[in-house]
């Protein structure tokens, strides 16, 4: 087990290597840079910036600068945010966006795979249609018209919940975003988990499980669940790593000094280390939740063993 | 009384083509220590015979009729009280033990859950207990093996586990589905002398589905032979053989290689296919295929004659003078 793990972290550095050459390049490769603004700078100033952040040097010195500096933990300046390196934003970020992320993907876990076993149990019923529209709807509604939905609803008309900010991560702060990131995610799962309990419950050792007398419950809990998660773990791994990133709509509209932010803003600055900063982290996360996917199944199914 | 008295049992699936009739208007009863076996091509409707018994048929089938298991009527019981009869007073074996165990639970946690429910007794008791019935069906060092997950025996292996399992609870009934069909000659053998074996053993009932002859000549006491979701012959077991009187009996037994017929002979084998089940005939269901066909075959459905008071028998053939 321990030598798959470090195999399958070592596979991971040629990914990661690519990852970064293409994000080096590309946002390279699109015009513009980090310092154009309306009014074009004094070339003094202009080759004082250069200089300062190495854009004067050849391309391939500064990708060679930059991956030394990566290998070393340095994402480099900001060159947007003046004052601050990559890896203090991503450090302020971050914790934010994982409170937020791994709160709802644990709920759209435990609503997710209830509501999905209920909807299979109960296959072509009236609970089973609406847990399924349900499903659907929170599928096809994009969250930047859900969040201000549940916004009017919860702050506005019932005036429960605040209808924005963050308030040092308040819990009510935090309910209606999690909420916000969670819908679409038990949308999938529910579905998921339908499809794939009733698949499950059709099997051979289901059957023999109901031919040795054993309730109801334990049939589904001991027998069946197992089995049938295993397409929703497979799907929980990039859905983590994407949620626990952060929504860029969900924290622009909530006003949360999240992650997520940092990938669009990065881009259009033309902010070239923040956003091969959050690029090569988000690698790094995808990676990571990957590879923990693969020891969960590994935890569920005996016949998935690592040499 | 019988342990088993099945009575007009008739057993229906709702289909979007229709309602498939698998098994229709049977009755029979089987004996205490008695073993049944029930012979027939796929699509007779054996399968669906036995999992009527167990109340395991699809969503979408339905029975009616009358299944009498030890005076209690199970056509119509509800499923936790089923849940009380099946798996501790019917043991079921099903036909493909590499798919029919639970790969994701060790063998220990599949066997010691049917005794710790049934009887209520500890894990370590249901433990010392399942390992003893792993012995009994001679699974070679069953006190460790017995943490093992399925994948990690052999199909032989696994369905001794699966009779172990299906003996926990010491059944009065055992039901097996083509228990060695997927099994190796040598292993089938095997697994045939073990469930003899056990029966001395335990004393239980047993019904055995096969499309085996041979399997059924080494282990029945009766025969029943199942045609269109009908009986068309039953009778003890060398009666069968010796002296087959349905066409579709003789035909199945015609249709057994043997080793003591000349080289050059060829096997015999019943033209056509089995009946629509969707469609059943008005008149006998095996008349397509049936040689010796008369014409009121085609009109009338042949009522089950007892032709003596262990053979019955239903073909019009019996009564012509």
């Amino acid at each position: 087990m321990l030598r798959y793990s470090l195999k399958r972290l070592l596979g991971a550095i040629p990914t990661l290597l690519i990852l970064m050459t293409l994000a080096f390049f590309m946002m390279r490769a699109a015009p513009g840079g980090p310092f154009d603004t309306e009014k074009s700078l004094p070339p003094e100033i202009q080759a004082n910036l250069d200089r300062k952040y190495h854009l004067d040097e050849p391309l391939i010195q500064q990708y060679g600068r930059y991956l030394l500096d990566i290998v070393r933990g340095d994402f480099g300046p900001s060159f947007q945010y003046k004052d601050y390196s990559v890896n203090e934003l991503i450090a302020t970020g971050f914790p934010v966006s994982l409170r937020l992320g791994l709160s709802a993907i644990a709920i759209a876990l435990i609503i997710g795979v209830g509501l999905g076993t209920l909807a299979a149990l109960r296959q072509n019923s009236a609970t089973d249609y609406s847990v399924m529209t349900l499903a659907m709807t929170g599928i096809s509604i994009p969250n930047f018209v859900l969040a201000p939905i549940l916004i009017l609803i919860f702050a506005v008309f019932l005036g429960w919940l605040p209808a924005g900010g963050w308030n040092g991560g308040a819990v009510r702060n935090t309910i209606l975003p999690i909420i916000g990131l969670a819908l679409p995610q038990i949308a999938y799962i529910s579905r998921l988990m339908r499809g794939s309990m009733i698949e499950v419950l059709r099997s051979n050792p289901i059957r023999t499980a109901r031919a040795k007398g054993l309730p109801e419950h334990i049939v589904i809990l001991r027998h069946a669940l197992k089995p049938a998660m295993l397409p929703v773990v497979s799907f929980l791994g990039p859905a983590t790593a994407a949620v626990i990133t952060g929504s860029v709509v969900i924290e622009q509209i909530f006003g949360i000094p999240g992650l997520g932010r940092y990938f669009v803003q990065g881009a259009l600055n033309r902010d070239y280390t923040l956003v091969m900063g959050v690029v090569v982290f988000y690698g790094i996360l995808i990676i990571l939740f990957n590879f923990i996917v693969d020891l969960v199944y590994a935890m569920l199914d005996p016949k998935v063993r690592y040499g | 009384m019988a342990l088993l008295e099945v009575n007009n049992l008739r057993t229906v699936f709702h289909t979007n083509d229709g309602e498939v009739y698998a098994v229709n208007d049977l009755s029979f009863s089987l004996e205490k220590g008695e073993t049944l076996g029930v012979v027939g091509e796929s699509g007779s409707g054996k399968s669906q015979l036995v999992l009527s018994i167990i109340d395991l048929l699809a969503s979408n089938g339905r029975m009616e009729g009358s299944i009498r298991f030890q005076g209690q009527e199970l056509v119509g019981m509800k499923t936790g009280q089923m849940n009380r009869i099946r798996g501790n007073r019917i043991g079921m074996i099903f036909q493909d033990p590499m798919t029919c165990l639970n790969g994701y639970l060790t063998v220990e946690r599949q066997m010691t859950e049917v005794l710790m429910h049934h009887q209520g007794i500890s894990r370590a008791d249901a433990r010392k207990r399942s390992i003893e019935m792993l012995d009994a069906v001679h699974i070679p060092d069953a006190k460790n093996r017995i943490d093992r997950y399925p994948h990690e025996f052999s199909g032989g292996m696994r369905q001794r586990v699966m009779i172990a399992m299906a003996l926990l609870c010491r059944p009065d009934l055992l039901i097996a589905d083509e228990p060695s069909t997927a099994l190796d000659v040598t292993v089938q053998a095997q697994i045939i002398q073990l469930m003899n074996e056990l029966q001395q053993e335990f004393g239980m009932s047993i019904i055995m589905i096969t499309h085996d002859l041979g399997v059924i000549a080494g282990i029945s006491d009766n025969v029943m032979v199942m045609y269109g979701g009908r009986i068309c012959e039953q009778a003890p077991v060398f009666e069968l053989f010796d002296n087959p009187r349905h066409p579709y009996t003789q035909g199945l037994l015609q249709s057994v290689p043997r080793l003591d017929t000349a080289g050059d002979v060829k096997l015999h084998s019943i033209p056509g296919n089995p009946p629509n089940l969707l469609q059943l005939p008005v008149g006998c269901a095996f008349v397509d295929r049936c040689q010796k066909g008369i014409p009121v075959c085609e009109k009338q459905h042949p009522p089950l004659l007892d032709i003596d008071p262990t053979h019955r028998v239903a073909c019009h053939l019996e009564n012509l003078p």
